[in-house]
């Protein structure tokens, strides 16, 4: 077996040194060896998009990155960004509108919805509709995320949602 | 409280002042889920916990003729490596039969195979490490010899003699047949002026859970206790049949389910991975956990709805519809599941098809077939999908065979609103059906006729809209006449505990679980509301088998309906043991009092006389100032099951609007429409939400979702890449309307929710499809309607 490698990264603002196998993706690097378990592992080939986290501000899917490819990154969780209180008005409409049933896409759906809004102020349903493609979710339907993160944008831009 | 009086209501429980019911109210405990702060299975650590990874067989039929793990056994991190047949000396194999299935048979099934599998994916060895990755790594270099056997694949020729019988002690490859002949049929079909007859088929599909099948079982051999930690719609069945099969008492086995990652009818069975991971516990005296990857979960989790189902419909000129005729098929893998059986799928096709309609000539016939393919057994709307496109596939053929629009042929046959309580040819009791009130409710919210005229005007344009309408109705609120009576231990009956703790909150413990329903938040709704206590004071205990009452769980569209009553029941007992102990402390009488806002008040003015708060205080701490012989009693406790119908029906429709474009064979969903009447609503947006949640896996297996095998009986897209599921861009807005029929079998009057999305959807969208391409004299009973299928049908490849 290949020996372990050493890395160093930012995650949610903290400095973590950690000894690893090359083999191991991030999304397994920060459930197992960090115990952030709020990056959730669905399809582990890229497709159902739970594991959706940010690195050095850009959304990727971590069971596709090795954990020795974040050594000097900037990785960001769900964890993070509900303590920084940076999602906590689309936390709030994802709760109003009851954009969420088992919960298990949901940090993911978050992450990505944040995405789209930092890229994007005002997107319409189809543009968000398409910003989400990459995240499954098989309990809602689609329709009440797409509804919380349009009332969000709204929200943001000063108008009535 | 001995001696408790009754506190007759003035308002009914439920339609008091600041009641929940009927509100929109944010579910509790969703911060927890949305800041990734929940506790699913996957997400479990114990101390000393192993890894189990199953070695599953490549072929869908062979005998095993040896395993050599001697190199495995050497592996870092690898703690044992087990067989079924070692494993057979700790957990016992299963049949899954019911006797009210008359004839259905099955063969015994080990956790892990010994001597032969049969499908691809069945377990062959349990490969147990301190982590998965060596597990995994362990499994690569066991060595098992294998001698193919012949795959019975084809359904279709399961039951040809020169098929070879999978079973041999069965003797044919037949589980389950059904027969029904009722009313006159062939009389009716001879008297039609028209007589149409089409074959569906369906897709075999399965529920692509989000979070996989996931198991902990921890024995504690110091206790001789079984702790299994799993995502599990039924925690009672499954502390039952752990028990049973491990030679434990039920005090032995406790159920644990935390939060869950979709289910949707997938965690409702018995795995028999799922049954070695426990028998490994015992055998190991460790923790041991399973965590099903993708790949396992589509060759596992159970697949469904793999029916072709020929249809026959008789029609006279003036839209009558004089009878239906099915000859259904499926096939179910090589052992009907554990313990629910997989023969109930094709039973409610016989049971459902032309269920809505007022026809009593119904002739069917339904046929159970083993095959060398992954089992097959309950997913959401068990059986509705299947006999809703049949039927209403059906009746759209019979109004364009007359040339009737297909609301006015729909309008001319479903049973009157007002002719309730009323049964079915195959025998289903209807208490109160509003199929007239939906479908008029329907029209308006689409604006069908409007919608009708864009239609035409874009067919001009050489566009191809369609509209598909799809009547449905669907079981609910299961009595014991769903498996208490075919001898399965699985209760139809739910409790619910309430108790006032020392500060005047309430804690709830229910028998029914949560999956993201929002079984929480309507069983805090209904205590909250007939207590007089706020919603936030409510907190709700589910999925513990050593900390709720007994009952069935989640599935079937049953929590509500029944685990709502029991919260109900429960807390009208608190309720009035709570005024009489108030009256004992205020000197007046329980029915001069009332409770609001977490206090008691006076019955007459509502003014304010003693907070919950102190009550509680007083009870817990100082009953010595009580009057002498009452004894308080803050907790009661009520279970329920319905004993008057079997199943509490509900019913809808649907409508589709789509576009095809008959160049490429995609199809674009417009807009979905849902009228529904699940009788008594707690909280709308939560009810809207199962029916658009459920719509969306309907339409996923209308359009994307099937299973492909080849005839080895290789499934050959077991990835999500391969799989498509409903994804947000191909997904429509759905409109949710309601027309509301209580049950009178409950004071709640609430029946269920959960499948009625599922139930019509696909048929709603198929009947588009041909709806729109009725220009080309192109008719597709076959789902899912790929690019491909829609091609084909016009001839274009």
């Amino acid at each position: 077996m290949t020996a372990h490698m050493e890395i160093s990264l930012d995650v949610n603002g903290e400095r973590v040194e950690a000894h690893v196998l090359p083999r191991l993706n991030l999304a397994d690097f920060l459930r197992e060896h960090l115990r952030l378990t709020g990056t959730h592992v669905g399809c582990e080939h890229g497709v159902c998009g739970a594991c959706t986290v940010r690195v050095n501000g850009e959304i990727v899917r971590s069971c596709l990155m090795l954990a020795v490819q974040s050594h000097g990154a900037s990785v960001e969780t769900i964890e993070g960004l509900s303590d920084s209180g940076e999602i906590a008005d689309l936390q709030a409409a994802f709760r109003d509108r009851n954009a969420l049933q088992c919960g298990f896409c949901t940090p993911a759906m978050l992450m990505a919805a944040q995405d789209l809004l930092k890229q994007q102020a005002d997107p319409d349903r189809e543009r968000i509709r398409e910003h989400l493609s990459g995240n499954y979710c098989r309990c809602t339907g689609y329709q009440a995320i797409i509804d919380a993160i349009e009332t969000t944008a709204r929200r943001r831009m000063g108008r009535k949602p | 409280m001995t001696g408790s009086a009754t506190h007759p209501e003035t308002l009914s429980a439920l339609d008091r002042p600041n009641s929940y019911i009927g509100k929109v109210v944010p579910r509790p405990n969703l911060e927890r889920l949305m800041q990734g702060r929940g506790l699913y299975v996957s997400d479990m650590e114990l101390p000393r916990m192993a890894h189990v990874v199953f070695l599953r067989s490549p072929h869908a039929h062979a005998k095993i003729i040896g395993i050599d793990a001697g190199a495995a056994r050497r592996m870092p991190g690898i703690i044992a490596i087990v067989t079924g047949k070692e494993l057979a000396a700790v957990i016992t194999p299963w049949i899954g039969v019911l006797s009210h299935l008359k004839g259905l048979k099955s063969a015994a099934q080990h956790a892990i195979a010994i001597d032969r599998v049969c499908w691809q994916g069945e377990a062959v060895a349990a490969i147990v490490a301190t982590s998965r990755a060596m597990a995994e790594d362990a499994a690569e270099t066991v060595s098992v010899e294998y001698e193919e056997l012949d795959a019975v694949t084809d359904m279709r020729t399961a039951l040809d003699p020169e098929t070879p019988v999978i079973h041999p002690s069965l003797g044919d490859n037949l589980a389950f047949e059904r027969n029904l002949d009722a009313g006159a049929v062939d009389a009716a079909f001879a008297d039609s002026d028209e007589v149409v007859e089409a074959e569906f088929i369906f897709g075999r599909h399965t529920g692509v859970t989000l979070e996989p099948r996931a198991v902990v079982a921890d024995w504690n051999a110091a206790e001789a206790r079984l702790t299994i930690y799993q995502g599990t719609q039924a925690p009672h069945m499954v502390q039952n049949i752990a028990a049973i099969h491990l030679g434990l008492e039920e005090s032995q086995v406790r159920v644990v389910c935390k939060d869950v990652g979709g289910s949707f009818g997938i965690k409702v069975h018995i795995y028999a991975d799922e049954m070695a991971t426990y028998a490994l516990s015992k055998l190991l005296r460790r923790p041991v956990k399973f965590v099903a990857d993708r790949v396992e979960s589509f060759n596992t989790d159970i697949h469904a709805r793999d029916h072709r189902c020929k249809g026959r419909i008789g029609v006279k000129r003036d839209g009558t519809i004089t009878a239906f005729e099915i000859d259904d098929l499926t096939g179910i893998g090589p052992y009907s599941m554990y313990p629910r059986t997989s023969a109930i799928e094709a039973n409610q096709v016989v049971n459902l098809v032309g269920g809505p309609y007022l026809t009593k000539n119904y002739r069917a016939r339904a046929r159970v077939v083993f095959q060398n393919k992954n089992v097959m057994c309950q997913y959401r709307a068990v059986g509705h999908p299947i006999a809703c496109s049949v039927t209403e596939g059906l009746v759209d053929l019979a109004a364009a065979k007359i040339g009737m629009d297909p609301v006015e042929i729909r309008r001319r046959n479903l049973i009157a609103d007002d002719a309730y309580p009323c049964a079915s040819p195959s025998g289903l009791r209807f208490e109160q059906l509003s199929h007239h009130a939906a479908i008029n409710k329907l029209m308006a919210m689409m604006a069908y006729d409007k919608l009708r005229a864009e239609q035409a005007a874009l067919r001009d344009k050489n566009i191809h809209r369609g509209i598909g309408i799809a009547s449905f109705i669907e079981v609910t609120n299961p009595s014991a006449a769903f498996y208490g009576v075919g001898g399965a231990h699985i209760s139809s009956q739910d409790g619910v505990a309430v108790r006032l703790d020392a500060q005047g909150s309430v804690i709830c413990q229910t028998s029914i679980t949560e999956q993201g329903q929002g079984s929480e938040s309507l069983t805090a709704q209904i205590v909250g509301s007939v207590l007089g206590v706020s919603m936030e004071r409510v907190r709700v205990i589910l999925g513990d088998t050593d900390n709720t009452p007994y009952g069935g769980g989640t599935w079937a569209s049953r929590g509500a309906g029944i685990g709502g009553e029991a919260a109900l029941q429960a807390a009208k007992v608190l309720r009035s043991n709570v005024l009489d102990v108030a009256a004992a402390i205020l000197q007046s009488s329980s029915a001069e009092l009332d409770i609001v806002n977490n206090a008691i008040v006076s019955a007459s003015d509502g003014s304010p006389r003693i907070d919950l708060k102190e009550l509680a205080r007083i009870v817990y701490f100082r009953p010595d100032t009580l009057p002498p012989g009452i004894q308080p009693e803050l907790m009661a406790t009520r279970h329920f099951v319905p004993r008057e119908y079997p199943f509490a029906f509900t019913n809808g429709v649907q409508a589709s609007w789509l576009e095809v474009d008959t160049n490429t064979g995609f199809i674009k969903l417009l807009r979905h429409w849902v009228v529904e009447d699940c009788g008594t609503i707690i909280n709308p947006q939560l009810v809207d939400e199962q029916i658009r949640g459920g719509v969306v896996q309907g339409l996923g297996a209308a359009l994307f979702e099937k299973c492909i095998y080849d005839e080895r009986g290789q499934l050959t897209n077991a990835n999500m890449a391969d799989y498509l599921v409903p994804m947000s861009r191909e997904m429509p807005d759905i409109d949710v309307g309601h027309v509301v029929s209580p049950t009178s079998e409950t004071e709640l009057g609430a029946k269920g929710a959960g499948e009625a999305g599922t139930a019509g959807a696909a048929a709603a969208v198929a009947n588009a499809v041909n709806d729109a391409l009725k220009p080309f004299g192109a008719v597709i009973s076959e789902i899912p309607l790929t690019p491909q299928v829609i091609l084909m049908a016009l001839g274009r490849i």
